[in-house]
């Protein structure tokens, strides 16, 4: 997946000379989890720009950049790292298109590797999706395939709106049969996308979470369930026809996210699925998410990220009899 | 325990010398003057060019006039708030006099006289605080970014654009302007930094009014001046007497000059005094004494600027009269503008926040055309 996003940005910064890259590290080494490797090298530091460590200063330089005709691309190193940016994220940057009735849009791609699950210290694996899909005027996408990280990371770019890109670091690493030199068109943003076709139950998750449960989802043959895996892909706009359609098919539903379960995406999904697949529904919406904790400590993580178990455990409680 | 007592800490480890980089030594020059600059009243004021500063004379009064218009109209209640300039008109003007048409203005929300001055029309720069729109205007239209309210988030913008405008090419040089509580916030610190490293063409303009609201300078900072805090960025930082417009005047057009010409950024504290409460809202008795206003009104940027130019013969009776008459029908033709009624469509709520409204929006929008069509049945 690392791959694909920063043939994402190559490819959109030889288009298109307004896009820049901008950051802390993101020049001569690359950034931290090497994501704009070589782009400085290729771009040269005008267009791939290591900036002094400063969030807001980033974020907010990259606003006066889009107001005169630029296409900044962010870096906030890591999810907790973009909080000092907020006030600029959520004052200007999703206001500004609103503030000037559609005079000054803004079309800044905001980066940001966020979620567990790779042994990080503390601060550096809060899925901070919710602080965000809270925001109007923000999109929020979230690849969970290689071929996403490419196709979103062109389309967020190509946004005329500020688009928040969370990147799950834990799938970095993520191999897949993927041919960069021709990448395959991914429907673009605001489009959930059917893994995997069920007939028992929709399992609805994005990002981080869509292997986990793709992976319960064939553990949960054995158990006799069909599972139907829904990935989200964007958070904002938020795909519910899609998602509706599966419910209404399969008549059950669990939401499954690491973010911390009370006040999460989870709930709002959960909330939109009740309201328009209520007659449809064989059992309550269920969720899994993290717990309501502050990200723990690597030794502990595994106890708080929604895995497979957990998964089963809900699925069955789909089996409904008061 | 003394650190010469500590392991490690003998004579030889002190003699040694770090092999990397050095501190810069040529700061000196950076360092600003201890006295505000002022050219009105000094011999300074012998090289006054006329024309420009009959100019000045006939938009400071005006702009003094547009403060009490704006004032009488909060009163009258079509304004929802004004943060008054009178007393900072010089600051204001200057700001705006310096600025080339493809310059950009970064106001922060009391700044609506710079935008006026900088030709914005009066009733566009008060469409936030009448809470028609939030900004009014096309801020490319007029390179006027919009009225920020949350302080000093507006400097990196400044900073962003001229950096983006030197990297294509373009002559452009963006002023940023903050008040002295504004200097405390994370976003000025950061502004300044990111500037300076990228020798950005940007001016920063602090107005040291002498409060945040209630809070005096010496609870704000313990810096000896504002404009010391340039130092620390790698940036010459300059005091000026921000009632005289003259010297105004010169400071921002040379600190202009610099940036245009590529020498980067400069911090400029003016220090100026707010005559006026902070908003209708304000109760400034309760935080200063009579004597201070006093004395801050003896040294009125109008009055200043009046006596020297009467004294030279640059302005007579008849161009003070000019000035007013015309500051007048300014002042008409912004009541008039501000009487009238806007005319805002609900249905604008919802069609600005995407560039493509999402289906959520529609419903949400459909939602609030039944309610409206539903009134309009009643």
């Amino acid at each position: 997946m690392a791959q694909a996003l920063t043939r994402a940005m190559r490819d959109a910064m030889a288009e298109d000379p307004t896009v820049h890259v901008m950051g802390e590290d993101v020049g001569t080494l690359g950034g931290v989890f090497r994501i704009t490797d070589g782009l400085a090298k290729e771009f040269g530091e005008e267009r791939c720009t290591d900036t002094p460590l400063a969030e807001a200063g980033i974020l907010g330089a990259a606003v006066g950049m889009a107001m005169y005709g630029l296409r900044p691309v962010v870096e906030m190193q890591f999810d907790a790292f973009a909080y000092p940016a907020f006030e600029q994220l959520i004052s200007h940057v999703a206001k500004m298109r609103n503030r000037t009735r559609g005079a000054m849009p803004l079309p800044i791609t905001i980066r940001v590797p966020y979620g567990g699950g790779i042994g990080g210290v503390e601060h550096h694996c809060d899925s901070s999706e919710a602080y965000y899909v809270a925001t109007p005027g923000l999109t929020v996408v979230t690849p969970a395939t290689v071929e996403d990280a490419y196709g979103l990371l062109r389309a967020s770019i190509a946004s005329d709106d500020p688009v928040v890109f969370l990147e799950p670091k834990r799938l970095y690493w993520s191999k897949a049969d993927w041919r960069p030199e021709a990448p395959a068109a991914v429907p673009g943003i605001g489009k959930a996308l059917v893994r995997r076709t069920g007939t028992s139950a929709t399992l609805i998750t994005y990002g981080p979470s869509l292997p986990v449960c793709l992976e319960a989802a064939e553990a949960a043959r054995e158990e006799g369930w069909d599972l139907e895996v829904v990935d989200l892909r964007s958070l904002v706009p938020f795909d519910e026809d899609t998602v509706v359609e599966s419910v209404r098919r399969t008549g059950r539903a669990v939401v499954v996210h690491e973010a911390n379960g009370f006040g999460g995406p989870g709930a709002e999904i959960a909330a939109r699925i009740t309201e328009r697949c209520f007659h449809h529904l064989e059992a309550p919406v269920l969720r899994v998410t993290g717990f309501d904790i502050p990200y723990p400590p690597p030794m502990l993580e595994k106890h708080h990220l929604p895995g497979v178990d957990r998964i089963l455990d809900t699925v069955a409680r789909l089996q409904w009899e008061n | 325990m003394t650190v010469q007592e500590l392991p490690g800490a003998g004579a030889s480890h002190r003699s040694t010398t770090p092999p990397a980089w050095r501190p810069r030594t040529d700061a000196a020059p950076l360092l600003p003057d201890p006295e505000p600059y002022r050219v009105l009243g000094t011999e300074a004021a012998d090289r006054l060019d006329p024309e420009l500063m009959r100019r000045c004379y006939a938009e400071l009064v005006r702009g003094r006039r547009y403060n009490a218009q704006a004032t009488a109209l909060t009163k009258q209640g079509r304004l929802a708030v004004y943060p008054s300039t009178v007393g900072q008109e010089a600051c204001e003007i200057a700001a705006a006099m310096v600025l080339e048409d493809q310059d950009w203005l970064f106001p922060s929300y009391r700044d609506t006289l710079a935008a006026v001055a900088r030709g914005l029309d009066p009733v566009q720069a008060l469409t936030l605080l009448r809470g028609d729109w939030h900004t009014g205007y096309d801020p490319r239209e007029h390179r006027i970014a919009p009225l920020s309210t949350p302080l000093a988030t507006q400097l990196p913008h400044a900073v962003g654009l001229a950096h983006a405008a030197r990297l294509r090419g373009d002559d452009v040089v963006a002023l940023a302007m903050v008040g002295d509580g504004g200097t405390s916030e994370g976003d000025f610190h950061e502004a300044l930094n990111f500037a300076a490293v990228w020798q950005a063409p940007v001016v920063f303009l602090v107005q040291n009014n002498g409060f945040a609201i209630s809070v005096p300078l010496a609870k704000q900072t313990a810096a000896p001046t504002l404009a010391h805090k340039a130092v620390g960025y790698g940036m010459p930082g300059r005091l000026v007497d921000g009632n005289d417009i003259a010297a105004m005047h010169e400071v921002l057009t040379e600190a202009v000059r610099r940036a245009r010409a590529g020498g980067g950024p400069t911090l400029i504290e003016a220090v100026t005094y707010r005559m006026e409460a902070h908003t209708n809202a304000d109760d400034a008795t309760r935080y200063r004494g009579d004597a201070e206003v006093e004395a801050w009104k003896a040294h009125d940027p109008i009055d200043l600027l009046e006596r020297e130019l009467t004294a030279r013969g640059i302005i007579d009776e008849a161009a003070v009269k000019a000035a007013r008459d015309d500051a007048e029908v300014m002042a008409a033709a912004l009541r008039e503008g501000m009487n009238a009624d806007p005319v805002v469509d609900p249905m604008d709520l919802f069609a600005h926040v995407y560039a493509e409204q999402t289906d959520r929006l529609r419903e949400q929008a459909a939602m609030l055309r039944a309610e409206l069509e539903a009134e309009d049945q009643a």
